[in-house]
């Protein structure tokens, strides 16, 4: 008897553990993917005169530090834990492991947003236009598949939504670049569709970093709500959980960051896929719990992509986005068969 | 003493098609009432509206005497617990962190879990005898279990009126008993149970008042005996029944 009782308490701890584990080692990757990524670049600087560069703001050493090194390393961790943060309570909300920014047009939306901002002048006009514009396309698309989901689509039909809006929001950007006739548009429209943190400023962070903040602070505050859901929508409202704001909060929280961090990086697909997943095992299935460490988990795997970028093509030819599609979408396949068989 | 929900002359709809035409009911406190009527006749319905999860059209709901238009949504969730008809988890998560989910009308948000919700949420384990899969996934579980666990979690609430759905439908017969039981132990603690169901047999043995609905009206109310008379089940089932030597109808040939 005195055993089981032992057991009993011991299986009902474990999960926990295997959390606050989880947690650890992800912040210990995330640590060393970032400084692995500060330190790595085309000129050929030690570690000491970066650093150095760093907090002098001094000289060349300063200058690569402050405006090319640390905006690239903290906007691949900004826009991963968007997207992590961004997969994880899309997931909450339409209790599909499918759902997820990329998959369901969310983030090529933002892209529109962003392209169309971007190439008829209005970025021009005030700096808060690029950004304001791809939240206003991410949430559009969030819409849309809310709404969807309202009228009881079920998580194929979603999924389904979610590549229509994707390939009609690509097909609108490669018909802004082509109206604009921007010589560039080919390339240009590539770099948005697949996604790069190649040249990027302080500025881009400096717009970034807040969106994303705020949107994962509306995404946490859903956290209860989502849990909730894990019973069914007639369920959770029982239980005095106010549906319509969750999903607003959700719907909202996700466009703002998952919006910025399309307006800084271009579309980055299945980072909110695949993260998610992979967490949902170490924090016990439950979607409160699993918000922020996706949001930890995103920051480690675009992190490592762009570190994986340079050291594959110093030359700066490969995009994050064929990276992490290149890890996703197999992913994806995976999960789609999974769920046949479970279903 | 009034009934801890009454129900006057309640009308509700779906858009343009009436499903509930002025119904007057009263679940009564320390008892199991069964709602019972064919397919559509409004049962789901009239628990929704209990809940404030449809508006009604015409009519009032009174909650432990006080109007349903008084109640916090919050109130109202630690007054009555609801067990949604096809209940089952969307997330493997434990079996216990599910039961947990019926302390939220008690927490505050972002505050965890306190020493008295783990006391109810391993007393309501314990009574629906789900303790020893507390820390099991809920897609390990078997059906029956998983009916079990997410009982449980309507019981964690531990509010004074609890409110099932069909909760009977999935289950094998030894399941449905053990649930009836389930549920005259509820109202032993004085708890109003409220509970929806198809089979006749089960709600005449195991309820002490049934509540007859048919296209939205109240056929009739009262003890087994009275409201599931020859003359109620002919008109509102359209069946003839046998009656066991206990009262238990059970249901012999269409008329």
């Amino acid at each position: 008897m005195d055993g089981t009782v032992i057991e009993e308490k011991v299986t009902r701890r474990a999960p926990f553990d295997r959390a606050r584990m989880a947690t650890l080692v992800l912040f210990a990757v995330l640590a060393a993917a970032f400084a692995l990524s500060f330190l790595l670049g085309p000129s050929n600087l030690s570690a000491a005169v970066l650093f150095e560069g760093l907090f002098s703001g001094h000289g060349a050493a300063g200058i690569i530090a402050r405006e090319i090194r640390l905006p690239r390393a903290g906007l691949a961790l900004v826009v991963g834990a968007a997207l992590g943060a961004s997969g994880a309570a899309l997931q909450g909300l339409f209790r599909n492991p499918l759902a997820e920014p990329g998959v369901t047009g969310v983030t090529s939306s933002a892209g529109l947003g962003a392209v169309l901002a971007l190439y008829f002048g209005l970025a021009a006009a005030s700096p808060f236009l690029l950004p304001a514009f791809a939240v206003g396309g991410a949430l559009i698309s969030a819409a849309i598949l809310y709404l969807l989901s309202r009228s009881g689509a079920g998580a194929m039909a979603l999924v389904l939504a979610g590549v229509a809006i994707a390939s009609l929001a690509t097909a609108l950007t490669a018909l802004a670049l082509s109206f604009a006739q921007n010589p560039y548009a080919m390339s240009e429209m590539v770099l948005w569709m697949m996604g790069s943190l190649k040249d990027r400023t302080l500025s881009d962070l400096a717009f970034a970093a807040p969106l994303t903040l705020i949107g994962v602070g509306l995404l946490v505050s859903a956290g209860r709500g989502l849990d909730a859901l894990t019973l069914g929508e007639e369920a959770a409202r029982s239980l005095g959980i106010d549906v319509a704001s969750v999903r607003g909060r959700v719907v909202i929280g996700v466009a703002l960051a998952t919006g910025a961090a399309t307006a800084a990086a271009g579309a980055v697909s299945f980072v909110g896929l695949v993260v998610p997943h992979v967490l949902r095992r170490f924090y016990g299935y439950e979607p409160s719990r699993l918000i922020l460490p996706s949001a930890l988990g995103g920051a480690v795997l675009v992190t490592a992509a762009d570190v994986a970028i340079r050291l594959i093509a110093p030359d700066g030819q490969l995009l994050l986005g064929v990276v992490t599609a290149m890890l996703g979408a197999p992913f994806f396949l995976l999960l789609i068969l999974r769920l046949r068989r479970e279903s | 003493m009034s009934g801890a929900i009454e129900f006057e002359d309640v009308c509700a709809a779906y858009g343009a098609r009436p499903v509930l035409r002025g119904v007057s009911a009263s679940l009564a406190r320390g008892a199991v009432t069964g709602i019972v009527g064919p397919n559509g006749a409004g049962k789901t319905t009239l628990l929704r509206v209990a809940l404030g999860l449809m508006k009604m059209s015409a009519g009032g709901v009174r909650v432990l005497d006080q109007p349903l238009a008084r109640w916090s949504r919050e109130g109202l969730a630690r007054s009555i617990a609801y067990l949604p008809q096809g209940s089952d988890a969307h997330w493997p998560v434990l079996a216990r962190q599910l039961v947990a989910l019926g302390r939220l009308p008690h927490r505050a948000t972002f505050a965890p879990p306190s020493g008295s919700d783990a006391i109810a949420v391993d007393a309501a384990l314990e009574r629906c005898d789900a303790t020893q899969f507390a820390s099991r996934r809920m897609d390990q579980l078997s059906a029956g279990e998983r009916a079990r666990v997410l009982f449980a979690r309507a019981l964690a609430t531990a509010a004074p009126i609890l409110l099932a759905d069909e909760p009977a439908a999935y289950l094998d017969p030894a399941h449905q008993l053990r649930l009836m039981d389930l549920l005259r132990e509820e109202a032993s603690r004085g708890t109003a149970v409220a509970v929806t169901l198809h089979d006749l047999s089960l709600a005449s043995r195991h309820c002490d008042e049934i509540v007859v609905l048919h296209e939205g009206r109240l056929a009739a109310m009262g003890p087994p005996g009275t409201a599931l008379s020859d003359a109620a089940l002919a008109e509102v089932f359209g069946i003839a029944a046998q009656r066991t030597a206990d009262g238990a109808v059970v249901p012999s040939r269409r008329l």
